[in-house]
């Protein structure tokens, strides 16, 4: 089995190779068409400005790569800015379009509570659901209330709740902390520096990519 | 209300962890990925790795340390000392850190935390402040791992690294620092409401009733652990619990 993670210069990506080689899986660090499509799972990480990483994803033509990966319905998994990425617009810096997979908007987290006014938002912060239940989903065994890190500036505000896998807040906002489609998987938070929980989660989705595997879609 | 994180700090030079009082006289105590491992396998929230002696020959050489961390820590680390460029900030992250804390640097040329901040996202930018008190009720900051006076007050540096675009700000106590008598409480109180952005209080702390008394005096969003952890004073988990049962959200 197989897993790309996708590379458009944007952040640091070490942490996730290591941690699904810490879940036993290979994985390859690429921007190649075809080890990309012939990958059983793809992770779009990411952390910083939308509108760089979009700029970034065109320059190495992985728009078009993505979307027809994604056509195939084999497992797909945004983390952070590669979560927002995955929306159809942000406003961080102006108006950026995004890849338009997810329905909704990337907006600032706005916080009103007197005593939290912090951003970014820095912290371990609890996951809870929302529509979609958990089993059979990269959530699959982990506790309601689980704590994972998170640090970001700016929230996927989704429209359809059923894209809505987990929910967070964070001082007096709720915000979309997981969202799915189908296969396609974004996470809000880092995976990858959530400890245990965030080293299940990965190898949950790479459960996931190895049934659809197996089931030879 | 936000979770509090308890961070390991970790002060190396030439491979070992070392630790000092008020960062002078320092003792070699372990190997720094030991300790990092130990840490994560305890509970600990974040890692911060500084290069205690960095300043001094303007590089920061914990690359090799940092790389076999992230091997096995899944945890966000923060990398310090010595970082004073744009290629220092990328070697730092390529080597997996996700975070570096700059001082000296930030006092020097203070537009370097505005392009490292626009480069990297201010997420990644750790400003660190070293605060020495002069009177009551005012610090001045210091550099050169706390040998150097600078002449800025600490509260309006603070103001002005996140104007600059800092992420998060590491405030330590040179008075307080290895003392093991208690975080420097009113120098949080004085900072805390003056910006928005995260403060990790870093200095001082012997028990974990000092940690307590911190957080309920200074709404600080992290608090740094050195000597407690590298003695073995007290363990993570027994820390995070009592903290805890204080009333105060932190992962346990």
């Amino acid at each position: 089995m197989k897993i790309a993670v996708i590379d458009y210069d944007i952040g640091n990506v070490k942490s996730i190779l290591n941690a699904l080689s810490n879940v036993g899986v290979e994985s390859i660090l690429t921007r190649d068409e075809e080890i990309l499509l012939n990958s059983d799972g793809v992770v779009l990480p990411g952390v910083g400005a939308f509108s760089h990483g979009m700029d970034n994803l065109k320059k190495y033509n992985l728009i078009d790569i993505i979307n027809n990966y994604i056509a195939t319905n084999k497992p797909f998994l945004g983390i952070c800015l590669g979560m927002q990425l995955l929306l159809e617009k942000s406003e961080e810096f102006g108006l950026s379009k995004g890849l338009g997979i997810i329905n909704g908007t990337v907006k600032k987290l706005i916080v009103k509570h007197p005593d939290y006014q912090n951003l970014p938002h820095v912290s371990w912060n609890e996951l809870h659901p929302h529509s979609i239940p958990w089993e059979e989903t990269i959530l699959d065994g982990v506790k309601t209330a689980s704590d994972v890190y998170f640090v970001h500036s700016y929230v996927a505000q989704v429209e359809n709740n059923n894209n809505i896998l987990s929910c967070t807040t964070y001082s007096d906002n709720t915000f979309c902390s997981a969202v799915k489609k189908d296969n396609v998987y974004g996470v809000q938070f880092h995976p990858e520096k959530s400890g245990d929980i965030g080293l299940h989660i990965i190898k949950k989705f790479v459960n996931i990519c190895d049934s659809i595997r197996n089931k030879g879609i | 209300m936000n979770k509090k994180r308890l961070i390991g700090r970790i002060d190396v030079k030439n491979e070992h962890v070392i630790k000092g009082i008020h960062l002078e006289g320092l003792r070699k105590v372990g190997n720094p990925n030991d300790f990092a491992k130990k840490y994560y396998d305890d509970g600990i929230d974040e890692i911060i790795f500084m290069d205690a002696v960095a300043a001094y020959y303007d590089r920061n050489s914990l690359s090799h340390i940092i790389e076999k961390a992230c091997e096995c820590i899944f945890v966000p680390i923060t990398v310090g000392g010595g970082i004073r460029t744009i290629a220092d900030i990328k070697n730092a992250l390529n080597s997996g850190a996700d975070k570096v804390a700059i001082n000296t640097q930030a006092i020097h040329n203070p537009s370097f935390i505005t392009e490292a901040s626009r480069i990297f996202g201010s997420q990644c930018i750790v400003a660190s402040i070293v605060a020495k008190k002069v009177m009551d009720n005012s610090w001045e900051a210091y550099i050169e791992n706390g040998r150097e006076p600078t002449g800025k007050n600490v509260v309006e540096w603070a103001q002005e690294l996140q104007k600059l675009g800092a992420g998060e700000i590491m405030l330590t106590s040179l008075d307080h620092e290895g003392t093991k008598r208690g975080f420097e409480v009113n120098l949080y109180q004085a900072v805390i409401n003056k910006i928005n952005i995260p403060i990790i209080a870093s200095g001082g702390m012997g028990t974990t009733n000092d940690a307590i008394n911190l957080l309920n005096n200074a709404n600080v969003d992290a608090v740094a652990v050195a000597s407690v952890l590298h003695y073995n004073l007290e363990s993570i988990s027994t820390i995070k619990k009592e903290i805890k049962v204080n009333n105060i959200k932190i992962r346990i």
